[in-house]
């Protein structure tokens, strides 16, 4: 059970490998066997130092003053006023209070999609109960909907409780996803077998004791990864933030969004602030980046 | 696992069952009666779990999703029949279709339609023949293809305002990188915010650069479900690396591909931050003369800023039912695709 998907997608190949000495007699290499030329490193490096620029522009920019980014040609490497910037950044762009915020929002909300949709996944990949075709519908159906569709009476409905400005405000409309349900669903329709839910079921055990001792070590691996690409979508979450907070409770976005609308004229602060909103998910990726680019090319497959 | 292959009897949990029969010490004569009451009570407690615990599993979700899916969706089409206004958002005052007719006729909504259009292609299209291009590069065996991989996913890390204020910076008019380089080779400067399709292409470079990488890494993973004895077969028919390509890959790459797409497509419908932000301040206006506003930018000065709820709920429906419509196409497509096979 532990072992992991991904392992077990990736060995297939090894035997092929040491069966392909053999093979070059036939001349026949092909498909993912082939090595990368030059020019397959060439583009992949053009477009890797593409996708890079731009945060490592946001560096230099936050490093220079707003003097510096107003003559031509425009700076190429970093000067000394970055912990200044972002210093002014904290404390006049309110990114501290912003940061603090968004962890909590993304954190409870990645926890909650997670454990709800784990939840369901279960109930609809391996239980039986009425209407469960019908429900299962209309959880695909609405992996459809758009937010702004429902951002109207949302705000009417924080304006009726007096929330705006307040965390529950952006935290409840998105703790749960049909996405996450529809994902864990596949994944536990193939990961838990069946037999071993039942032989759990004749032993007496409590659906509760079966979640906990067998459903959630099975969906693991599908859950961190849930998890992850949740906690990533909701700190970039933008539209209903910043509907709903202002600048004096704000999430990162909101904070990001205020300096994009002129609430600080200094644009190497701007770009401090940028760089303060993006540090803590580039450092995740520095260090778990493997496992990310796992989880969104294994639920790729999945989905 | 543990706790289930060593339990000998049909005990519920072992520390509840060795409770019980403290508890009702004094009754300890009269035994038998005693665990059969209890026998039929954990039976009766084991059926009602098994028939009503999954609707207890899926409950947090539908309760959930009720409360801020279903309920605002239907709410919004309600509110688009009514005159609401940003200051009292609690008082509706019914007008019918009003809301709804007012669009037909308002140039500001056909303007918006029109920008999100061209955006979406502008910004889909090249995106994901790109994603395609590079997920087949990564598909070769490379050195140092793990750090390729997490490399052309660090846009999507970073989040819509954030690229976006950077992005601006670089399409800057005087001072600009982008201006910078194209001056340098003779090609003079570009006005990227004031012009109509200038404007549409910076705004697009922004989506492509945060979904590239990460819808390559999409069709890699499908790249590599495909069997290689597809390729070897024709390569042994003298396929070059380019036929395979388009023989090979791209056929067993189908269902993916409508998946991106459709996924991209319901992306530029929403499409907010990007053009919001490009704007700067009064950003809501997508421009001075509206030449990047989008449905969803138009939606939001509407509502929130000529504090015109109703119309803003009209917007949100006319944006829906056009989803819909593409949606449609996309399944007809989808399934002449499916029978031309």
């Amino acid at each position: 059970m532990k072992a992991m998907k991904a392992k077990k997608a990736k060995k297939p190949m090894r035997p092929m490998r040491q069966v392909q000495p053999m093979k070059p007699a036939l001349g026949v290499r092909a498909g993912r066997h082939l090595h990368g030329g030059p020019l397959t490193y060439a583009v992949l490096i053009i477009f890797t130092v593409g996708s890079l620029f731009p945060l490592v522009w946001t560096a230099i920019a936050a490093s220079r003053n707003n003097t510096r980014l107003s003559q031509t040609p425009p700076p190429f490497w970093f000067g000394g006023n970055l912990f200044k910037n972002l210093q002014t950044a904290w404390t006049d762009a309110n990114m501290g209070l912003a940061l603090l915020n968004t962890a909590v929002v993304a954190g409870t909300i990645a926890l909650g999609t997670v454990l709800f949709s784990t939840l369901a996944g279960f109930a609809f990949a391996k239980l039986r109960f009425r209407f469960k075709n019908v429900l299962m519908l209309l959880v695909v159906a609405t992996m459809m909907v758009p937010p702004q569709l429902s951002v109207v009476p949302l705000f009417m409905t924080v304006a009726e409780l007096q929330w705006t400005d307040q965390l529950q405000a952006v935290i409840l409309p998105t703790l749960v996803s049909a996405f996450g349900v529809f994902f864990m669903r596949q994944y536990l329709v193939q990961a838990l077998p069946s037999e071993l839910v039942e032989a759990a079921r004749v032993d007496g055990a409590s659906s509760l004791r079966i979640i906990w001792h067998i459903v959630f070590p099975a969906a693991r691996p599908a859950m961190a990864v849930l998890g992850m690409l949740t906690f990533v979508a909701a700190w970039n979450d933008f539209f209903w933030p910043v509907i709903a907070l202002t600048q004096d409770n704000p999430t990162v976005q909101v904070a990001l969004a205020n300096l994009g609308q002129g609430f600080v004229p200094d644009q190497s602060v701007i770009m401090a602030g940028a760089l303060l909103g993006t540090l803590p998910l580039l450092l995740a990726f520095v260090l778990f980046g493997k496992q990310i680019v796992g989880g969104i090319m294994q639920g790729a497959v999945k989905g | 696992m543990r706790p289930y292959t060593d339990q000998t009897g049909p005990a519920a949990s072992p520390s509840s069952g060795d409770a019980v029969p403290d508890r009702t010490g004094p009754a300890v004569v009269e035994r038998p009666q005693g665990t059969d009451r209890r026998r039929v009570w954990r039976s009766r407690r084991y059926r009602w779990d098994t028939k009503y615990s999954p609707y207890a599993f899926v409950a947090p979700f539908f309760v959930f999703f009720a409360a801020f899916g279903v309920f605002p969706l239907l709410y919004t089409g309600w509110s688009s029949l009514h005159r609401v206004s940003l200051s009292a958002p609690n008082d509706l005052e019914w007008v019918g279709l009003h809301n709804y007719t007012r669009l037909l006729g308002d140039e500001f909504f056909w303007n918006a339609l029109r920008n999100t259009f061209t955006i979406g292609i502008i910004s889909t299209v090249p995106q994901l023949l790109m994603a395609l291009g590079i997920a087949h590069l990564l598909n070769y065996r490379l050195r140092a293809s793990g750090f390729f991989r997490v490399a052309i996913l660090t846009p999507y890390a970073t989040s819509v305002a954030a690229a976006t204020l950077v992005f601006v910076l670089l399409f800057g008019r005087d001072y600009g990188m982008i201006n910078w380089a194209l001056d340098a080779v003779g090609f003079g400067k570009v006005d990227w915010q004031s012009g109509t399709l200038s404007s549409q292409v910076a705004v697009s470079t922004i989506v492509i650069w945060r979904w590239t990488g990460y819808n390559a890494l999409i069709y890699l993973a499908a790249m590599q479900a495909v069997p290689n004895d597809l390729y070897e077969s024709a390569a042994l028919d003298g396929a070059t690396r380019w036929q395979q390509f388009v023989h090979v890959t791209i056929p067993s790459l189908r269902p993916t591909i409508l998946f991106t797409v459709v996924v991209s497509t319901i992306g530029a419908t929403q499409l907010f931050g990007e053009p919001l932000l490009f704007g700067g301040a009064g950003g809501q206006k997508g421009g001075a003369s509206h030449q990047f506003q989008t449905l969803g930018l138009y939606l939001y000065e509407q509502g929130w800023f000529n504090f015109h709820l109703g119309r803003a709920s009209a917007i949100a429906w006319a944006m829906f039912l056009i989803l819909l419509i593409v949606a449609g196409v996309y399944l007809l497509i989808a399934r002449r695709l499916r029978k031309s096979e």
